[in-house]
């Protein structure tokens, strides 16, 4: 495995519309393994298309992203997708629970895309609920969690199947501010584990955590010291 | 991704809202149950034309012989290849002519010798077969035997109502008729006939004894099979009764059942039939639209699972076999309604139900069928979502 996960460069994004939008304006960084990086910025400045743009959700209008030593620009969308399920785990503001299964079934979710065994699969997403300290809430509807439950709930599953990065867009923005410092707590531990995580949030709180900060303005990225 | 998995989100995905899952099947059940029930219904009623046809014709085949001046077509004792197809129950050949068809035949009671009829009879051989191939039943007496045969015994044996003109009601004091100049012991009563009725009024002897009148070779051959042989038999009888010139006979079989149940099957009311495909396209038409409002609702879903790694083509598949699935119960009730529906018809009937077993299967896939094409739309549109349109 490279030591960067993440090689940003000169990328671009621009929407088509009346003038055109350029919403990521030649940006260019680097996230190392075991990085702890938040992205900061103002509403419309950009947040979400990067993120979209590191989540291989969205392509750069122009401009290189290696994900993992891998050029993704040039893949084809299959391979784009099977690269998303295996190395990027997602967690998003509003959790994206899946209502009608329990939080075991939804962490099992992310091994059923790609060639993961179905054996085990139940031990391993109890292992990751373990690591989110949800053990005791394995068999309960997402409608009976507290907020800070369910959003460690989508950290177990994305923290299934082992990924190179966890992608948080404003993870806590949902959440009181005790839920807000658990959840905290919880990439602080995973970050000590090694993992590598990009968070992007509006709120001081989140971003003073992070090893690293960059802040966007109108597309274009800023490291803050 | 595994198949069971596949299987297990579709699955999930159905029961994640049991009543409108439920609600959804309702066209399809509606469409299926109409189908089952009328194709059911005249299929039953059309097998019981079959059933009436069978008593008297289905298993009827009578095998003429045309006459030949030198070597006879058909041998008496070829008869016994016959009787030994698989399928034949009983067989027997039989001589008449038309100069034995209008004989003299005088009975002569001994007790009273003063009273004397003459009758003009027909006279034809036979074989010892004649009684269960004409589905006769022997009132009196007995028929004649091979042993008969064999000596060329002067026996006779009568039919009812032949025995009633001639006056004859008792054998225990061997009656004898005259036929021209020789007398014959009369044997036995052939009566109660279901086929070859005119045997009624004919005397038989055996084939040894018909030379004496001309009856040579053999005329007819008449053959009972067991149910849905006739036609197989009507095949093979020919050149087992006269190998290598089979095509010069005459064989009159019964019409093939499955043509019976042909007609009956063009009585299907054609309106019902319309009306179960409208209701089923109707039921399509509802699955397709619960589907798409299924799939608006699930957009986060949808976004979340391509997160996770989801190609578009699972996403389609996923909504594809909910569809299916919601079709296939569908199907499901629909044929379990259908064929309870046609047992009771039969019942009230008192008909025999058949239950056609392409009919109770296909009829679950023709609403598997149903919910795949009305899938096919919602699902294609549940898979051209982009990712980050349906994670906004
Ligand atoms: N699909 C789109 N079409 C046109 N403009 C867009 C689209 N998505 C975002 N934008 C514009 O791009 C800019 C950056 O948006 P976004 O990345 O959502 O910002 P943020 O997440 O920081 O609020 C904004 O000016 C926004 O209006
Ligand atoms: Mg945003």
């Amino acid at each position: 495995m490279p030591e960067q996960v993440i090689e940003l460069t000169s990328v671009r994004r621009d929407y088509p519309a009346e003038p055109p939008v350029r919403a990521l304006d030649d940006v260019s960084f680097g996230v190392a393994r075991g990085d702890y990086l938040a992205i900061v910025g103002p509403s419309g400045s950009g947040k979400s298309t990067l993120l979209n743009v590191l989540g291989l959700l969205d392509r750069p209008s122009s401009g290189s992203y290696r994900l993992d030593g891998i050029e993704t620009t040039a893949l084809r969308d299959g391979a784009r997708t099977r690269l998303r399920g295996d190395r990027i785990g997602f967690v998003f503001q509003s959790f994206h629970l899946l209502a009608h299964r329990s939080v075991v079934e939804n962490v099992m979710l992310a091994e059923i895309y790609g060639g993961h065994p179905r054996k085990g699969r139940r031990e391993r997403a109890l292992a990751a609920l373990d690591r989110v300290g949800l053990g005791h809430r394995v068999n309960f509807l997402p409608d009976r969690l507290s907020g800070g439950e369910r959003q460690r709930a989508a950290m177990a599953r994305a923290l299934m199947g082992g990924p190179s990065l966890l992608l948080c867009d404003e993870p806590t923005g949902n959440l009181d501010s005790r839920n807000t410092g658990a959840v905290l707590d919880l990439f602080d531990e995973l970050r000590e584990q090694g993992l590598t995580i990009v968070v992007i949030t509006h709120e001081r709180e989140v971003s003073t955590r992070a090893g690293r900060r960059v802040r966007i303005t109108d597309g274009v990225l800023v490291e803050e010291a | 991704m595994h198949v069971r998995d596949l299987a297990g989100e579709a699955v999930a995905g159905m029961l994640a809202r049991p009543v409108r899952s439920a609600l959804t099947t309702l066209g399809t059940v509606l469409g299926i149950t109409t189908l089952v029930i009328t194709l059911g219904v005249a299929a039953t009623a059309g097998n019981q034309i079959v059933g009436r046809f069978d008593e008297l014709v289905a298993t009827a085949i009578t095998v003429e012989v045309p006459e030949t001046t030198n070597v006879p077509l058909v041998a008496w004792d070829s008869l016994e290849r016959v009787t030994r197809l698989r399928g034949v129950v009983s067989a027997a050949a039989v001589a008449e002519s038309k100069d034995s068809a209008n004989l003299s035949v005088r009975s002569n009671d001994l007790v009273d010798p003063t009273s004397v009829t003459t009758q003009t009879l027909t006279v034809l051989a036979a074989t010892t077969g004649l009684p269960e191939a004409a589905r006769g039943r022997i009132v009196r007496g007995r028929f004649y035997d091979a042993g008969h045969i064999r000596r060329a015994d002067r026996v006779a044996v009568l039919g009812d109502q032949a025995a009633k003109m001639l006056g004859i009601t008792r054998l225990d004091r061997a009656p004898a008729i005259f036929i021209g100049r020789h007398a014959y012991t009369v044997i036995g009563i052939l009566g109660d006939l279901r086929r070859e009725r005119n045997l009624s009024t004919a005397v038989m002897v055996p084939p040894t004894v018909g030379k004496q009148f001309g009856l040579r070779d053999v005329t007819r051959v008449l053959v009972n099979t067991s149910l849905g042989a006739a036609d197989l038999i009507a095949g093979q009888a020919p050149d087992a009764l006269s190998p290598g010139n089979g095509d010069m006979l005459q064989v009159v079989a019964p019409p093939s059942p499955t043509r019976a149940r042909d007609q009956a099957q063009d009585d299907v009311n054609a309106l019902f039939l319309i009306l179960g495909l409208v209701s089923l396209v109707v039921g399509a038409v509802g699955i397709a639209n619960v589907t798409l409002v299924t799939v608006m609702e699930r957009v986060a879903e949808i976004g979340l699972r391509r997160s996770l790694g989801a190609a578009r083509r699972h996403i389609a598949a996923q909504f594809l076999l909910e569809s299916t699935l919601i079709g296939l119960a569908g199907g499901v009730i629909g044929a379990s309604v259908g064929v309870v529906a046609v047992v009771a018809v039969s019942a009230a009937k008192q008909w025999t139900p058949l239950l056609d077993v392409r009919l109770a299967i296909g009829a679950p896939i023709a609403g598997a069928v149903v919910g795949l094409l009305a899938g096919l739309y919602p699902a294609l549109r549940a898979a051209r979502m982009e990712p980050v349109d349906a994670l906004r």
